[in-house]
């Protein structure tokens, strides 16, 4: 008995609890992309660089809150500065959408022209990110760090195996269910929400019914603004704020968006638990579990490991390889790439 | 704009035709380091510190009969060796230097090497590739570098190991030549004093998350894990999740790992851990920092010194052959870093250059106590280091 709790703590504290977290992360991330594609129609690339931006004015907001003697007592200071970042990155993007997205919308551009045309918004971010707070790693994260920590977890249950809990990952959680449960009331319950709906189904029947499409749009970017931050701020929090590393996730949101089905909300999510879990997961060295697990004859010697940790980023692309074989819409039936 | 057009090829020519004519008393010498890219913030201070040599060389009024050694900086990235090669290219082609400080990461070094410098016959002086991959490449005799190679760190942490009395461990290292080659080195070593590696694993610097590869490492187990990683990129990220998870709470750190920021990050929680970082200490070392901060600059960045020593090393090389080429360089730097000799430190290679001319021999130690061993690389001394109280305490110099 004890043997198969100490298996269950040692899953979560290694498998379950950090791809939980790592996967709302990536679910976030993911809902901003399908967003886009889903109402704009082309794959947005600079979104890893949104969430940069976003992100490094809700640092900028906390520092200075910090130094204003500011907080939130075991709460991350960062929270209290989130509205800002949004604003900042809303700012950000409804300017983008004005000087470049517009032209090319009222060209009819081809979706693949937008596509290069994310890449260039997304140079130009970079380099306003790095200019404003530079291309080093900075630390905002404040309060309490664990809600539950190895060694308490051990000297609290007798077990051998330590649960660490951080807060951050808890606050990722529950903030994730929130923003994903408001995204869902505002597009199922609103006349705004629905008019979204409408216009990502089919674009001309909603023009016809008098659906102000520019009202569409912006609407979109604003909560992708809000997304983009909140996502890269719980990221931040998890680790550290690094404008390259969110440069870097573009590929495993993209693969989750993929996965999930491109333009569908739900599936955004469940594309970014299937990446987080299956990262973790195959790559995990199941001899500790299963040592836990079965009797003593039958322990493994090796350690079980599917595939080596080098193999991580292979995971994500052979899943997205198989759903766009066999399933090219995806998990949720979103639109085909 | 024809007028204009013709005075620009004009002067161009005129320009052209100038560096020839004064080629006897300007000689270009390049400096080609990772201007851009992941290791930019340490480039411009190693940069400064090989061109504080080359002034140090063309102030004192005794080198050559005159001649006046130019440094012309190149970009290598770090990372893109495509880049580096072209870059390195254009200094041999296009600035016509005789001799390379550079490059800086082990990658970019080794294609420089054999793309650029073997080819041309240019001899290069790198300061920072601690690659072992590099102990063996084909050189024809150009290479030479004042770091050690990282064969000589593997034994050193396999050593503060065996006197731990520590015999198993688990390893993860960056994934690049640098990370690859050193674990390779430390493996071998701690397995032949009878270690046992549990896992060597490894990872991707500047991504999203770890948990994967410390689940694994954590399976696998040991007394504690060694990473080989950067302080500021996926090392620590690495030691970061193993502290949350409580997967690990020892870590024996490479010298990449070495690094303030990580001490003011993670603080307390790395309290008994340890490491090794090439080190020097001594008079020649108090003396750079002295001449660097009467230049101002940063002597105490990672590498000053021993840009300071692969510049040095080539203008004294230059006047060991009695000329400034190439092939001056390539045949006397072993002569001039190592005994027997006058001993020389930083700021007087003044000193050296007088010694040289009327016949004698030199030692030269600058900086970093330069001894060239094997076909041309550093033997360098490391600082065995434990983190106590938050702060990096030296155990011991190996």
């Amino acid at each position: 008995m004890i043997d198969f709790l100490n298996a269950i703590v040692a899953l979560s504290n290694f498998v379950l609890i950090p791809a939980l977290a790592y996967g709302s992360q990536l679910a976030l991330g993911a809902l901003g992309v399908t967003l886009i594609y889903g109402i704009l129609r082309f794959s947005n690339f600079a979104h890893g660089d949104t969430m940069a931006f976003g992100t490094m004015v809700v640092v900028l907001v906390t520092w200075a809150m910090q130094a204003a003697g500011i907080s939130l007592g075991p709460l991350p200071t960062a929270l209290l500065a989130l509205p800002f970042g949004i604003l900042g990155a809303a700012a950000l993007v409804l300017l983008t959408d004005r000087a470049v997205y517009r032209f090319y919308r009222e060209q009819k551009a081809k979706p693949v022209i937008l596509v290069i045309v994310s890449m260039g918004v997304m140079f130009i971010y970079n380099g306003i990110t790095r200019l404003i707070i530079g291309p080093n790693d900075q630390r905002f994260a404040d309060g309490e760090r664990f809600l539950i920590g190895a060694r308490e977890f051990k000297a609290m249950t007798g077990l051998d195996e330590g649960l660490a809990i951080k807060s951050t990952q808890a606050i990722t959680l529950v903030t994730a269910v929130i923003v994903v449960a408001l995204l869902f009331w505002f597009l199922n319950h609103t006349r705004t929400g629905k008019s979204m709906r409408a216009y990502s189904d089919n674009e001309d029947l909603a023009l016809l019914s008098g659906i102000n499409p520019e009202r569409v749009v912006m609407v979109t970017w604003l909560i992708v603004a809000a997304l983009a931050t909140v996502a890269g701020t719980l990221y931040g929090l998890d680790k550290s704020f690094k404008p390259f590393t969110y440069f870097q996730l573009l590929l495993p949101i993209f693969a989750s968006a993929i996965v999930g089905g491109l333009g569908s909300p739900l599936g955004a999510i469940a594309g970014g638990f299937v990446i987080a879990f299956s990262e973790v997961g195959i790559t995990y060295a199941w001899k500790k579990v299963l040592v836990y697990l079965l009797p003593e004859q039958l322990e493994p010697s090796g350690l079980v490991q599917l595939l080596s940790t080098d193999y991580k980023f292979a995971v994500s692309f052979v899943i997205l390889l198989i759903v766009l074989l066999i399933r090219p819409t995806g998990l949720f039936r979103g639109k085909s790439v | 704009m024809k007028n204009l057009l013709l005075a620009t090829a004009a002067c161009a020519l005129a320009a052209g035709s100038a560096t020839a004519e004064s080629h006897a008393s300007t000689v270009n010498i390049g400096v080609i380091l990772g201007f851009t890219g992941p290791i930019e913030s340490l480039t411009p201070m190693m940069a400064g510190s090989a061109e504080m040599a080359l002034t140090e060389v063309n102030e004192s009024g005794t080198f050559l009969d005159g001649v006046t050694l130019a440094p012309v900086r190149a970009d290598s990235t770090c990372v893109d060796s495509a880049a580096a090669t072209a870059a390195a290219e254009r200094l041999v082609t296009s600035d016509g230097v005789v001799a390379i400080m550079g490059a800086d990461c082990s990658g970019v070094t080794g294609a420089v090497l054999s793309n650029v410098a073997v080819p041309n016959g240019v001899p290069m002086i790198s300061p920072s590739a601690t690659s072992p991959g590099l102990t063996t490449a084909e050189d024809n005799g150009l290479f030479f570098r004042t770091a050690p190679s990282d064969a000589r760190q593997g034994e050193v942490l396999a050593g503060i190991l065996a006197d731990k009395g520590i015999t198993s461990v688990a390893v993860t290292y960056t994934n690049n030549d640098y990370g690859k080659g050193l674990s390779d080195s430390f493996i071998s070593s701690f397995e032949a004093n009878g270690g046992t590696v549990t896992l060597n694993a490894p990872h991707e610097d500047g991504k999203a998350d770890y948990s994967a590869e410390i689940g694994a490492l954590a399976s696998a187990g040991g007394d504690l894990l060694v990473v080989l990683g950067y302080s500021d990129q996926g090392g620590k990220g690495i030691i970061q999740a193993s502290l949350d998870t409580g997967a690990f709470d020892m870590f024996m750190m490479g010298d990449g790992m070495y690094g303030d920021a990580l001490l003011a990050d993670l603080g307390g929680d790395l309290d008994g851990s340890f490491g090794a970082v090439p080190w020097s200490e001594g008079e020649g070392t108090e003396k750079f920092a002295a001449l660097a901060e009467a230049a101002g600059v940063n002597g105490e960045s990672s590498f000053t010194r021993e840009s300071y020593d692969a510049a040095a090393l080539i203008a004294l090389a230059m006047m060991a052959g009695g000329e400034a080429t190439s092939k001056a360089v390539a045949e006397n730097v072993i002569n001039v870093a190592n005994a027997p000799g006058e001993k020389i430190l930083p700021g007087e290679l003044g000193k050296a250059f007088e010694i040289l001319a009327n016949g004698g021999e030199i030692d030269y130690v600058g900086a970093t106590n330069v001894e060239l061993i094997g076909p041309g690389e550093a033997a360098g001394t490391y600082r065995e280091y434990t983190v106590t109280g938050g702060a990096y305490e030296t155990v011991q110099f190996r």
